[in-house]
């Protein structure tokens, strides 16, 4: 009994992966309409995200390190943050837009059709510009790679770091967007939560108050996306003199944030109420 | 007249969004705080850097914070209503009126800029007061330099917009081509780093492209790092920049009508 059920929940899973590819595959080529907007939205998102990159190789021109951190070891810390976010970006980056949406109209139309609302949300508007994020980050992630001194239990630690991670921008990211269902007008507060969370995960996080620090690890995990796992990797005590077992905790972290993500969206769609328009 | 009444209904416009200006500034501030700590610990290790001290740093960083809707950093702002208009063929419409499309948009991008300023700009500026201590212009003559160099930064921004925007009459869509504008506007403006400390020829280049009117002319202005002739020469700068890329709009624009056929709708 019980197989039969996990079996059809795999078989249930694997069919809605297929109907995302299939949406996917279909905004891929609407976007190919516009071939040069879609070429030059692929260089510029590689340009943001490279120029990001640059600007902290410039900072490090005037400095031999950024309270303790080396160039590589920023790399390390800005690369697999990068990369975990450009994975739950690609996948999910639409579902930002659920406020234009229910302003719309669209998510009533996306509701009478047979497919998981999250899958639609998700798959809407794919867009392969986050390609560039994604090559550029994986450049700076095993540039500073080379620079760790590996072991087999650190190999596991940052497979699991780059999967956790891109776990925890994915609950932020659909826990947030949910708050469109009910206001549609305060989208960019959710920036703040996720772009924030990013743009600290640049940094080493003891640049921070320690205040700061609780926060980024208990309420806003995002210190589990790199800084514990890479404290490991880079074999350093933490400078903040937080319990060492946090920097094997990131999964537990990551299916936290996407448990929690999963139960605001529902009590969201269960909470919504059509604009009528 | 005509155009002081444009501005205003762009004011007004954009007002309506209440909540989303209030998000807008609770993330603008989130961002500050990030930013600051960001330098305060450069600044910590190397207390000259560029010129500046840590003060100066986290000033630089809430005007860069304070600045960023108010000069449409990212692109948008009114521009994007015509590249739509572009795109849909609604323009030849705009084309017949008795009124210069540049000076209509731009009417109404100041407008919308005098909005994001009081709000955007006025709300994480008092953060960085409040929280930060951030330094104010020293003297008034620097205030009155610094709303000056406002003005300019928003009208050489909205002259790279426009250009952006008007690339939807061969292109049919605006969005490539802004984002690649974004990317060079928030590196080369000092959004991301202040140009100051950008090292040799980087910081040369970046230093007369037209984005260093953006934040890095206003903010050193503002901190007091420009006085006599090189006040002037500051302000000189952007007035070059403006008056070059408004005469491109109207160039573009005579262009576009002369060679393009206009989309039906």
């Amino acid at each position: 009994m019980a197989d039969t059920a996990t079996g059809g929940a795999v078989v249930g899973g694997l069919q809605h992966l297929r109907t995302y590819g299939q949406i996917a595959w279909l905004w891929i080529r609407a976007a190919w309409q516009y071939p040069t907007s879609f070429v030059l939205l692929a260089i510029g998102n590689g340009l943001i995200t490279g120029l990001d990159f640059v600007g902290l190789w410039i900072m490090f021109a005037h400095l031999d390190d950024l309270k303790g951190f080396t160039l590589h070891e920023v790399a390390l810390l800005y690369g697999s943050a990068s990369l975990a976010l450009a994975i739950a970006d690609t996948a999910i980056g639409s579902v930002e837009r659920i406020g234009t949406y229910i302003r719309t109209g669209r998510l009533d139309q996306m509701m009478t059709k047979p497919v998981p609302l999250l899958v639609q949300v998700c798959a809407d508007q794919f867009t392969l510009r986050r390609l560039g994020r994604l090559t550029q980050a994986s450049i700076v992630f095993g540039w500073a790679c080379t620079y760790v001194d590996w072991t087999p239990l650190r190999v596991v630690v940052a497979v699991s770091m780059l999967i956790s991670g891109g776990l925890v921008f994915f609950g932020l990211f659909v826990g947030f967007s949910c708050i469109q269902f009910w206001t549609t007008d305060a989208t960019e507060f959710a920036n703040a939560f996720t772009y924030g969370g990013a743009t600290v995960t640049q940094y080493p996080l003891n640049i921070f108050p320690r205040e700061v620090l609780v926060g980024l690890t208990f309420v806003i995990p995002v210190a589990f996306v790199n800084w514990y796992p890479c404290l490991y990797l880079l074999g350093r005590s933490d400078p903040s003199g937080m319990p060492y077992a946090l920097q094997f905790a990131s999964p537990v972290a990551g299916v936290l944030t996407m448990a929690a993500a999963l139960l605001v969206w529902r009590s969201g769609v269960r909470h919504y109420t059509s604009t009528g328009s | 007249m005509l155009h002081v009444a444009i501005a205003t209904r762009a004011f007004r416009r954009y007002s309506t969004y209440r909540a989303a200006t209030l998000a807008g500034i609770f993330t603008n501030s989130v961002f500050g705080i990030i930013y600051s700590y960001a330098y305060l610990a450069l600044w910590d290790a190397n207390p000259t850097a560029g010129g500046y001290d840590a003060q100066d740093a986290v000033t630089y960083v809430w005007l860069g914070q304070a600045l960023l809707m108010t000069i449409a950093l990212w692109g948008g702002g009114t521009t994007d209503d015509l590249a739509e208009r572009i795109r849909t063929g609604d323009v030849a419409i705009d084309l017949y009126r008795p009124v210069g499309l540049v000076g209509w948009y731009l009417a109404s991008d100041l407008g919308r800029a005098a909005y994001h300023l009081l709000t955007r700009g006025f709300g994480p500026t008092l953060i960085g007061v409040l929280v930060f201590h951030i330094a104010l212009p020293s003297s008034v003559v620097n205030a009155f330099a610094f709303a000056v160099s406002l003005v300019l930064a928003v009208v050489v921004s909205f002259a790279i917009r426009f250009l952006v925007a008007s690339t939807a009459f061969w292109l049919l869509d605006q969005s490539g081509v802004k984002v690649m504008s974004g990317a060079f506007a928030i590196f080369f403006s000092g959004m991301m780093l202040p140009l100051v400390l950008f090292p040799g020829w980087l910081g040369t280049v970046a230093n007369v492209l037209p984005w260093a009117s953006y934040v890095q002319v206003p903010a050193d202005i503002w901190l007091g790092k420009h006085t006599g002739s090189g006040l002037l020469t500051a302000l000189g700068f952007q007035v070059f920049w403006a008056v070059v890329l408004l005469a491109t709009c109207q160039g573009v624009l005579r262009l576009a009508t002369r060679k393009v056929v206009v989309q039906g709708g």
